[in-house]
């Protein structure tokens, strides 16, 4: 028992601290642009093949800074040339040409990468198992990832709160105009933040891509969960998808390894299960069985019951 | 901006759909129904590259009954809806036979659907070559006389299988994990029957069920069965949720042996050189390149030649072969006729052996393969996705040993 709680809380925080990876360039392009980026999850699958791509010609680390750095490159360009054409009529135009962006990017990798999955391994130098809990080996590219996600979340922290530049990004949200009377370049302020953004987003893809499968559907496969992380830690807050992340990794893994059904809690209170019909399907059915489905769940109670999320202080 | 972008969106999609080239007489079109998008399209893809290829060497040797044999490709995005919608779009574009295997509540759906559809439309009959599919209700409870299907249903395939275990003493622990749709629940009461009937020694030590391609991390899974202390997992999985579950297995450095329907499909044999597990993953299946037989080990090279893939779905072989025959001995492509040829047909299956397509319930049979992958040894030419490491046939199941009895009551055309 004690094993196999050890074992889910590490395994938790490990998938949590992936989808944070994630979540944290969506969250910081949409507390400080207002634009949810629909085609968050499609930057980060072009992270997993950029670093795939340039692992194959001169190695993982480089990878590992190049990568991003491309991406976010095309972030900024997708700004410049697009949104911010898009942006002046308003949120819901920005909203549908990121979901059309989306579909286009998946197009693109199609063709430059074919359907299938592409031979995306973890690195010689960190394909070894850090240590052992209850004799599971723990990889340390695992622990790489972990690492690297609370390095991120402590400077992007730092960077918004404790530093010039993120007090120009924050006000330049709330009051554009009186930012760029006293002399700043608004919109390439932007430009930076949605670059940033999208190549955090490829930082998660490449540190993801040998973890998981590199093809062509990674981005339809995480995309939905990432809005969960979001809006369960607050729009807009960090600090607020940090925990987001956590507590989604948390109660899905702990989730698969409960063996309980309805049938199992009512049973020795002397509640009978019915013998077949559709109750009999929710009665049996265990609550491991249902655990990829618990995070929607979260994500319908907190919009009922705490609109504005766990960490969330803006008003919509 | 927007507007114009979705305007132009508009007319790439509009402009493919109408692209669709026009009907010529001298061609018989075999609709490839799969996922070419989405979760299932690394499969699907290499199944439609099976299908072109199968073509292409059956039209060099006079095609089917003099015409040429096309494959059209349809997308069902594994969705029933979308199949069905993808079904009526083939049947409007002039075709009248229907391929398709992936996922068996979609096979069900186009059994269903063509078998009302040749009610209705007489004279305009569709038939249904199911290469993939292996739920056993497709040939019993709900069997079709429009519906033939060339690989081993689940049943059968499950039947040889745990033959095999039972002569595995190591084996004491079993854990099943399995997909959460209609084949993976087959796979796992199945299991459970015939282990208990034929080792009721071992333990079944847990019994998961997990959504049908939508899990990322399996860690929490192999958690679990390293908790339960299993020394063997039986598992229908395929595609992506078969590589995460091994790469996990690896991260955790979990120890077991797997036996498995659809270890070899695309990213399998990658992700089992990974964990590092030679000779421990096992699968059953109609055929393998490193079978001994020298007319498949030909056609496998040569095939890969071509495709730069191996050959997943000898099977497809098969049904290609058998309806380029049936359209030969009926002299005609009227799917009447085909189909009235292909009951009962007989024929020498790719790898070897007798293989005939029962008339109770259009189940085809054929000897089966239990193989492992490992380092590549003596006599066996071909290795899985470029890893070094290839099949090694470790048990052969003759045709006669394979054949189940049906509950088909088939309806059949007067």
């Amino acid at each position: 028992m004690l094993e196999l709680v050890t074992i889910s809380a590490l395994n938790g925080v490990l998938y949590g601290m992936l989808l944070f990876l994630m979540a944290s360039g969506l969250t910081l392009i949409f507390s400080m642009m207002g634009v949810l980026n629909f085609a968050h999850a499609s930057f980060y699958m072009l992270g997993a093949f950029f670093g795939f791509q340039i692992s194959e010609l001169i190695g993982f680390w480089p990878a590992f800074f190049i990568a991003p750095v491309l991406v976010g490159g095309i972030g900024a360009l997708v700004e410049r040339y697009g949104l911010r054409y898009v942006h002046r009529h308003g949120p819901v135009a920005e909203l549908l040409f990121t979901f059309g962006l989306a579909f286009v990017i998946v197009e693109i990798v199609q063709m430059i990468w074919g359907k299938g999955p592409a031979d995306y391994r973890v690195p010689s130098s960190l394909d070894f198992s850090a240590f052992t809990a209850f004799s599971t080996n723990y990889p340390a590219y695992k622990m790489f990832e972990l690492l690297t996600a609370i390095a991120i979340f402590a400077v992007l922290l730092l960077l918004l709160t404790r530093t010039r530049v993120g007090l120009i990004i924050q006000a330049s949200l709330t009051h554009p105009h009186m930012v760029a009377m006293l002399g700043h370049n608004v919109p390439r302020v932007f430009m930076l933040v949605f670059g940033v953004g999208t190549g955090l987003a490829a930082v998660a893809g490449v540190i993801a891509g040998p973890a998981l499968v590199t093809q062509a559907n990674m981005a339809a496969a995480l995309g939905p969960i990432l809005f969960v992380v979001v809006v369960v830690g607050g729009l807009g807050s960090l600090s607020g998808a940090f925990l987001a992340s956590l507590l989604i990794g948390l109660v899905q893994t702990f989730a698969v390894s409960i063996n309980l059904s309805v049938a199992d809690v009512l049973r020795p209170i002397g509640v009978a299960a019915p013998s077949g019909g559709a109750l009999f399907d929710v009665w049996n059915v265990t609550v491991a069985q249902i655990a990829p489905i618990i995070p929607y769940l979260l994500l319908v109670l907190i919009l009922i019951f705490r609109p504005t999320g766990l960490m969330g202080s803006r008003e919509h | 901006m927007t507007m114009r972008f979705i305007a132009m969106l508009c007319a790439t999609v509009a402009g493919a759909a109408a692209a669709v080239p026009a009907t010529a007489e001298d061609t018989v079109k075999l609709a490839y129904v799969d996922p070419l998008s989405g979760g299932g399209a690394s499969i699907g893809e290499v199944g439609l590259k099976t299908y072109n290829y199968l073509a292409e060497v059956t039209n060099a040797q006079g095609g089917i009954a003099g015409r040429k044999l096309e494959i059209v490709g349809y997308d069902n995005k594994l969705n029933a809806q979308e199949t069905l919608v993808q079904v009526q779009k083939a049947i409007d574009a002039g075709v009248r036979f229907i391929t398709q295997g992936n996922g068996s509540a979609f096979a069900a759906a186009i059994e269903d659907f063509v078998t009302k559809y040749n009610e209705r439309n007489p004279g305009k009959e569709v038939l249904f070559f199911n290469y993939a599919a292996v739920d056993p209700a497709l040939t019993n409870d709900k069997c079709s006389y429009w519906h033939f299907r060339w690989d081993a249903n689940s049943d059968i395939k499950m039947t040889a299988l745990t033959n095999y275990m039972k002569t595995r003493p190591n084996i004491k622990n079993v854990y099943l994990i399995n997909q959460d749709y209609s084949f993976g629940q087959s796979v796992r009461t199945q299991a459970r029957k015939m282990l208990a009937e034929k080792r009721p020694d071992i333990q079944i030590v847990g019994d998961e069920v997990h959504p049908l391609l939508k899990v990322t991390d399996f860690s929490p899974y192999i958690a679990k069965i390293k908790a339960s202390g299993a020394d063997s997992v039986i598992t229908g999985n395929w595609g992506q949720d078969f590589a995460l579950l091994l790469k996990a297995a690896a991260d955790a450095g979990l120890q077991v042996d797997w036996y498995t329907y659809y270890a070899g499909g695309t990213g399998g044999p990658t992700a089992i050189k990974q964990a590092n597990l030679p000779d421990r993953v096992y699968q059953i299946s109609e055929g393998l390149p490193n079978a001994p037989y020298p007319p498949a080990q030909d056609f496998e090279k040569a095939f890969r030649a071509k495709t730069g893939v191996s050959l997943f779905y000898p099977r497809a072989v098969n049904e290609i072969r058998m309806f380029a025959k049936a359209a030969q001995e009926a002299n005609s492509v009227d799917p009447i006729k085909i189909a009235a040829k292909l009951d009962g047909m007989k024929v020498t299956v790719l790898n070897g052996g007798d293989g005939f397509m029962r008339s109770e319930d259009h189940q085809f049979f054929q000897p089966m393969y239990i193989a492992n992958l490992g380092p590549l040894g003596k006599d066996q030419p071909f290795d899985e996705e470029n890893t070094g490491w290839g099949w090694k046939v470790t048990g052969k199941i003759d045709t006669q040993d394979t054949i189940l009895p049906t509950t088909c009551k088939m309806n059949r055309p007067s």
